[in-house]
């Protein structure tokens, strides 16, 4: 089958920050995003879990998109910038698509 | 009743031997968890049930000159309080400015939980009190917020948290929209729409189910502050720890020698003093991640959840009804 290299950006970030990433998401050249609940995890500042939260302060969620190689920087930059002081992680790994027009 | 019987009468109360039970639990390392949905939905419940009734006696009782009044007294304990809280920590703490603001303004905010646990305190002592002091926890939520940011500002004026005008016009959307200001403010209203008609209707799920509710809710409060005090208490000095048992006596005096002037009956009173010393660990926290960043949530989560929450539950309440009782 035919496919096409493509970005995939993945962010984890705090949950009360998340409106601010998928609105920066949405003015940007971005296809389209998925965000994923996460259940648990350790970093630099200690260990959390979902579960023993009682707000959305210490939750974490995970946001995922795919674009086109030259446009990665255009969509990291401004994201980054965003969540610079916040807890989180922002990776960016190749991936293959189907359906290259979709991203 | 003295401040013992009182101390007594709310210790052995089924909310706080769950909440004990849920706090024993996780200091053991048991498994015990509630889902985190079900955490949720236990806390939208109690918003809407106590934000219900609130507006449901405001229209019974009308809107009067003392409701604005005391709404204006709450906001400005509200905002007072995180100026001496965060004098008293950089005083005798080390924390940092940053770390400092954020601590202040947990405890200038309120605990709704906290607030809950009075009414059902006095409601079992058979103690009646003003429907509106709902109202006064929701405008209580947010000023504290704004003093802490004022005060991070002032020490730190290059810090530029907001990126200008646009950035603090956001955060304060942000805040005034957190999901908990929304249900409690949002039910509130529609109380006082629907009155004693919209209270019939809805009666055997906001009455006849909530103190079981607030049981359940405090087993899983008593979890999550147990797991706090594991975690967390190791990253907190000895100062730290005291501030977080003798700022709400302090927050509690205030209150105490405002109501004399407010007029209000000894369980408006009662509240109104449990609301000042009450802490902050929803909606605050919310917007400390979003406002200082940089503030440890290992320090103010761990302070008004693990060390506050629980001194407040068990000796505060009783305490600020008897205190309640020299001002009435």
């Amino acid at each position: 089958m035919q496919t096409y290299l493509k970005k995939r950006i993945a962010i984890v970030i705090e949950q009360p920050a998340l409106n601010r990433v998928l609105d920066a998401l949405d003015r940007l050249a971005v296809t389209g995003y998925t965000v994923y609940p996460v259940i648990a995890g350790r970093g630099r500042e200690g260990s959390w879990r979902a579960d023993a939260m009682v707000s959305d302060a210490g939750r974490m969620v995970s946001v995922v998109c795919v674009c086109d190689p030259a446009k990665v920087d255009s969509v990291v930059e401004p994201i980054y910038k965003i969540v610079a002081r916040q807890v989180g992680i922002i990776t960016i790994s190749d991936c293959e698509v189907i359906r290259p027009d979709h991203f | 009743m003295s401040a013992f019987d009182l101390a007594l009468a709310n210790l052995l109360s089924p909310m706080v031997l769950f909440f004990a039970l849920g706090l024993s639990a996780a200091l053991a390392r048991s498994d015990l968890t509630i889902p985190e949905s079900i955490a949720k939905f236990l806390a939208l419940y109690l918003m809407m049930a106590i934000g219900f009734k609130g507006g449901a006696a405001v229209a019974k009782s009308g809107v009067d000159l003392r409701l604005v009044g005391v709404l204006l007294a709450g906001m400005a304990i509200s905002a007072l309080i995180p100026l001496i809280g965060f004098a008293l920590l950089r005083l005798t703490t080390r924390l940092s400015v940053v770390d400092a603001a954020a601590v202040a303004a947990h405890y200038g905010s309120i605990s709704i939980v906290t607030f809950v646990a009075a009414t059902q305190a006095l409601t079992s002592l058979g103690i009646t009190y003003e429907g509106y002091l709902i109202a006064v926890a929701a405008v209580m939520e947010t000023p504290a917020i704004l003093t802490a940011l004022l005060l991070v500002r002032r020490a730190r004026p290059d810090s530029g948290h907001h990126e200008g005008r646009e950035g603090l016009g956001a955060l304060l959307r942000e805040i005034g929209l957190n999901g908990s200001v929304v249900m409690l403010t949002g039910s509130f209203l529609i109380g006082m729409i629907t009155g004693e008609r919209g209270l019939k209707a809805v009666s055997p799920f906001v009455n006849d189910l909530f103190f079981g509710m607030i049981c359940l809710f405090l087993l899983d409060m008593g979890l999550v502050a147990g797991r706090g005090m594991r975690e967390g208490l190791k990253s907190l000095s000895w100062s730290a720890i005291a501030f977080g048992l003798y700022m709400p006596l302090i927050s509690a005096l205030i209150a105490f020698m405002l109501c004399f002037a407010l007029g209000l009956s000894l369980g408006g009173t009662a509240l109104m003093i449990t609301l000042a010393a009450s802490a902050s660990y929803i909606a605050v926290p919310a917007a400390m991640r979003l406002a200082l960043p940089e503030a440890k949530p290992s320090i103010y989560l761990t302070l008004s959840l693990g060390v506050t929450f629980p001194f407040n539950l068990t000796l505060g309440i009783p305490l600020y009804v008897w205190l309640a009782g020299r001002v009435v």
